[in-house]
C-alpha cells in the first residue's frame, strides 16, 4: 500500500497518466464524431488514424512511411521544446509558428540562393528565429506588451514577409519553392546512412539531432544555474528580481532562445527536402500550434515532449489515410485541439490521481497545494 | 471613397464588437484569448441559419435569425472557457490556444461533413450564402449599410451603459479588480465571471458573423485571419473602456479598408505600393499601438488570476 501511494503522487507518473486520460478522451471524442458523421465508416476511420504507417505491411513500406512521420516529428519537438522552453519562465510563445515561419523563409532562400552548406542555413535560420523571439521579449520586459497578442502579430507578418522573400526562389511555372534537389544540393541535411535504414532518402540526421536538442534542454533547465535561475524567474518574477536575478534579461533571453529552437525545427522540415515552401499560402503553419499541444501533453518536460510530438505528428499523419469522400480530413486537428483542451484541466486531474489513492483520514494538504498551484 | 467608408465602418464595427466582448470578459477578470475561435463558431451558426433560411423570407427575419444564430453560437461556445476558467481554475492562455484551434477544427469538420452530405464530390469547407446575403444590407445610394454597424454602435452605447451606470457592470468590474474584496461584500465572483464570459462570447459570436459577411461565402478552413488577436489588440489600445475602443476600432478600420480598396483609388494605385504591404499593414500598426499603449495599461488588476476563495 505505501509503495503504491508513493507511485502515484510520483510527478513523472502522475504526468504520464493524465497525458493519457487526455488522449484516451481526444480519441474517443474524435471517434464520436466520425459515428455522427458516418456510422459505418467511422470503425475504420479512427483506425486509419492511429495506425498511419501500420497501414501499410510492416518491410520496406511501412518502415517507409514511419520515416515519413519522423522527418515531421523532427520539426515538432523543435517547436515543443521552444514553448516549452518559454512556459517554464512564464512565457506562452505563441510566436513560435511565426518564429517557424522564419526558420522556413531563412533555411530555404540560403540554401536556393546562396547555396550554402545546410549547417551554415541552419544556424541562420535559428539566428533569424532568435531575431523575432528577442522582439516579443524587449516587447514584453520592457513594454509590457502581452506577448501572446505581440506574438500571433508576429505570425502574420513573418507569413507574409516569408512569402515575399521566398517568391525570389520559386518555381516559374508553380507556386512552390525550387525543390533543394538540383538548386542547393549543399543545403541538404545529410542522412549518414539512415536514409537506407528507413528506405526513404527524406530521412536525416535531423531526428537524431531534435532528440539532442531536447536532451539538452532539460539539462539547461534542469541541471544548471541558468535554468535555475530562468524558473525562479517563472514561479516569480518579484522573487527572482528581489534574489538579485536580472528577471527582464531572462525573459528576453528566454524568448530568444525558444525562437531559435522553433526557426531550427522548420529548417529540419525544409532541408530534408521532403516539403516545398508554397508562396501564397494564406495561413501560419499548423506545427507551432501543434507544439503548444506536444508540449503540455509531454506534461512540460523536454523529454516527454519527444513521445507526445511522436504520437501527435502520427495521428496528424494518420489523416492521409481517411477516406476523403466520407470523412472531413481535419479530424486529427480536431482530436489535437481537444486534448490541448484537456490539458487545461491536467491539475485537476493529477489531484484526482493523487487524491484517489489517499486515505480518507488526510484530506491532504498536498492535494491542495497542487489545486493552488494552477 | 464611398467604398473605403463603407469598409472602413464595416471593419471597425467586427472590431468592436468583439473587443467589447473581450473587455466585459476581462473586466469580470477572465482573460479571453478564445476570442478568434468564438468568432469563427459565432460564423458558422450565422452563416449555417443564412444557408438554410429558404430564400425570399422576410428580410427582417432573416437578420434577426441570423444574429440569433450567431449569438447562441458564440455563447455556447465561450462557456468551454467558462468551464475551463472559472470552475477548474485552467490556465486560461492555454485554454484560449486550444479554443482557438478546436474552433477551427470544428467548424471545417463541420462544414465538410455537410458538403460531402450534399454532393460526395465536394471537399471543400465553404459555406455559400449569396441569396440571403443581401437581406442584412440596405443601399444608400452608394453606400452600402450592414446592419452590423448599427448592432455595435448599439453594443458600444449598451457597454458603455451597462458597465458604468448600472449595479451590474459595476460589480463586474469589482471581480476583475479585486474579486476578494467583492466576495465580501456579497457579490457572488463566479456567477459575475460567468456573466463576464458568456456575454464575450455573445459579441465574439455577432462579431465573426458580421466579419465574415462581408463577403457572400466564407472558407471555414481559414478561420478569421488572427481577428480576434486585432480585437484584443483594440481593447488594449482602447484601455477596457468602450467609448475609446470604438475610436480605436476605427483607426484599425480604416487601415484594414485601405488594403480592400487602394486599386480604387487613384493616388494610391499610383504609387504601386505591393498588395502585401497593405495586408501587412493591420498586424504591423496593432504591435506599434501595443507598444505605446500597454506600458502605462488600465488591464484589470486580477485579470487572468483564477478566484480561489481560500487565498488572500
Amino acid at each position: 500500500m505505501k509503495n503504491k501511494k508513493s507511485f502515484m503522487e510520483n510527478p513523472a507518473v502522475q504526468g504520464i497518466l493524465s497525458a493519457l486520460i487526455c488522449i484516451v478522451i481526444g480519441v474517443l471524442i474524435g471517434y464520436i464524431v466520425l459515428l455522427v458523421i458516418n456510422p459505418a465508416e467511422a470503425g475504420t476511420g479512427i483506425m486509419a488514424i492511429m495506425k498511419n504507417f501500420f497501414n501499410y505491411p510492416i518491410g520496406k513500406i511501412g518502415m517507409k512511411y514511419f520515416g515519413s512521420t519522423l522527418v515531421k516529428t523532427a520539426p515538432l519537438i523543435m517547436c515543443a521544446l521552444s514553448i516549452c522552453f518559454c512556459y517554464k519562465v512564464g512565457l506562452f510563445n505563441i510566436g513560435a509558428a511565426g518564429q517557424y515561419v522564419v526558420g522556413a523563409g531563412v533555411s530555404l532562400y540560403t540554401a536556393l540562393a546562396w547555396g550554402l552548406p545546410w549547417y551554415l542555413c541552419i544556424i541562420l535560420a535559428g539566428l533569424g528565429g532568435a531575431l523575432s523571439g528577442l522582439l516579443i521579449g524587449v516587447l514584453k520586459a520592457f513594454l509590457n506588451v502581452n506577448e501572446v497578442i505581440s506574438g500571433i502579430m508576429l505570425n502574420w507578418i513573418s507569413l507574409y514577409c516569408v512569402n515575399m522573400l521566398l517568391t525570389g526562389v520559386k518555381e516559374p511555372s508553380s507556386p512552390y519553392t525550387l525543390p533543394l534537389t538540383g538548386h542547393g544540393n549543399a543545403g541538404l541535411i545529410p542522412s549518414l546512412g539512415l536514409s537506407t535504414l528507413f528506405n526513404n532518402d527524406k530521412v536525416t540526421i535531423a531526428i537524431p539531432l531534435s532528440i539532442l536538442f531536447a536532451i539538452l534542454v532539460w539539462v539547461i533547465l534542469d541541471k544548471t544555474k541558468f535554468g535555475y535561475e530562468l524558473k525562479a524567474t517563472g514561479y516569480n518574477k518579484n522573487a527572482a528580481k528581489y534574489a538579485g536575478m536580472k528577471e527582464k534579461k531572462n525573459i528576453i533571453i528566454a524568448l530568444a532562445i525558444g525562437g531559435a529552437l522553433a526557426a531550427i525545427g522548420a529548417s529540419f522540415l525544409y532541408l530534408s527536402g521532403i516539403e516545398n515552401w508554397e508562396v501564397g499560402r494564406s495561413s501560419v503553419p499548423g506545427m507551432g500550434f501543434n507544439g503548444i499541444a506536444a508540449t503540455f501533453l509531454g506534461a512540460l518536460n523536454p523529454i516527454g515532449s519527444i513521445f507526445s510530438s511522436f504520437f501527435i505528428q502520427h495521428i496528424t499523419d494518420g489523416a492521409v489515410f481517411l477516406d476523403k469522400t466520407a470523412f472531413p480530413s481535419q479530424i486529427p486537428d480536431l482530436i489535437t485541439a481537444i486534448i490541448i483542451y484537456l490539458c487545461g484541466f491536467m491539475g485537476f486531474i493529477k489531484m484526482l490521481l493523487a487524491g484517489k489513492k489517499k486515505n480518507k483520514a488526510a484530506p491532504s494538504a498536498e492535494t491542495k497545494q497542487e489545486g493552488g498551484k494552477q | 471613397m464611398v467604398l473605403l467608408l463603407q469598409y472602413m465602418l464595416l471593419f471597425a464595427s467586427v472590431l468592436a464588437l468583439v473587443a467589447l466582448g473581450g473587455c466585459f470578459s476581462e473586466h469580470s477578470g477572465v482573460i479571453n484569448l478564445g476570442l478568434e475561435g468564438v468568432m469563427v463558431i459565432g460564423a458558422l451558426g450565422g452563416a449555417l441559419v443564412l444557408k438554410y433560411m429558404p430564400a425570399g423570407s422576410p428580410a427582417a427575419l432573416i437578420v434577426i435569425l441570423t444574429v440569433i444564430g450567431a449569438v447562441i453560437c458564440g455563447a455556447l461556445y465561450s462557456s468551454l472557457l467558462g468551464i475551463a476558467a472559472i470552475k477548474f481554475n485552467a490556465d486560461q492562455t492555454l485554454v484560449g490556444t486550444a479554443m482557438n484551434m478546436l474552433a477551427t477544427a470544428v467548424a471545417s469538420v463541420l462544414v465538410k461533413a455537410i458538403n460531402l452530405s450534399e454532393d460526395s464530390s465536394n471537399t471543400s469547407s465553404v459555406v455559400t450564402y449569396i441569396e440571403n446575403k443581401p437581406a442584412l444590407t440596405l443601399r444608400i445610394g452608394d453606400f452600402e449599410f450592414n446592419w452590423f454597424m448599427l448592432l455595435a454602435l448599439l453594443a458600444v452605447i449598451g457597454a458603455y451603459i451597462l458597465l458604468y451606470k448600472t449595479k451590474f457592470g459595476l460589480r463586474l468590474m469589482a471581480c476583475g479588480e479585486n474579486p476578494q474584496a467583492a466576495d465580501s461584500v456579497g457579490i457572488n465572483v463566479y456567477k459575475m465571471r460567468w456573466a463576464g464570459v458568456l456575454l464575450s462570447g455573445v459579441l465574439g459570436g455577432l462579431g465573426g458573423i458580421a466579419y465574415i459577411t462581408a463577403g457572400s461565402s466564407w472558407t471555414f478552413e481559414t478561420g478569421v485571419a488572427g481577428y480576434g488577436f486585432l480585437a484584443l489588440a483594440v481593447m488594449i489600445f482602447g484601455q477596457w473602456k468602450p467609448q475609446r475602443i470604438i475610436l480605436a476600432a476605427l483607426l484599425f478600420g480604416f487601415f484594414r479598408a485601405l488594403g480592400s480598396v487602394y486599386s480604387g483609388i487613384d493616388w494610391l494605385a499610383a504609387m504601386n505600393i505591393p498588395s502585401t504591404i497593405y495586408n501587412l499593414m493591420p498586424y504591423i500598426i496593432s504591435l506599434v499601438v501595443l507598444m505605446f499603449s500597454s506600458r502605462n495599461s488600465a488591464a484589470p488588476k486580477s485579470e487572468g488570476i483564477p478566484y480561489d476563495k481560500g487565498s488572500r
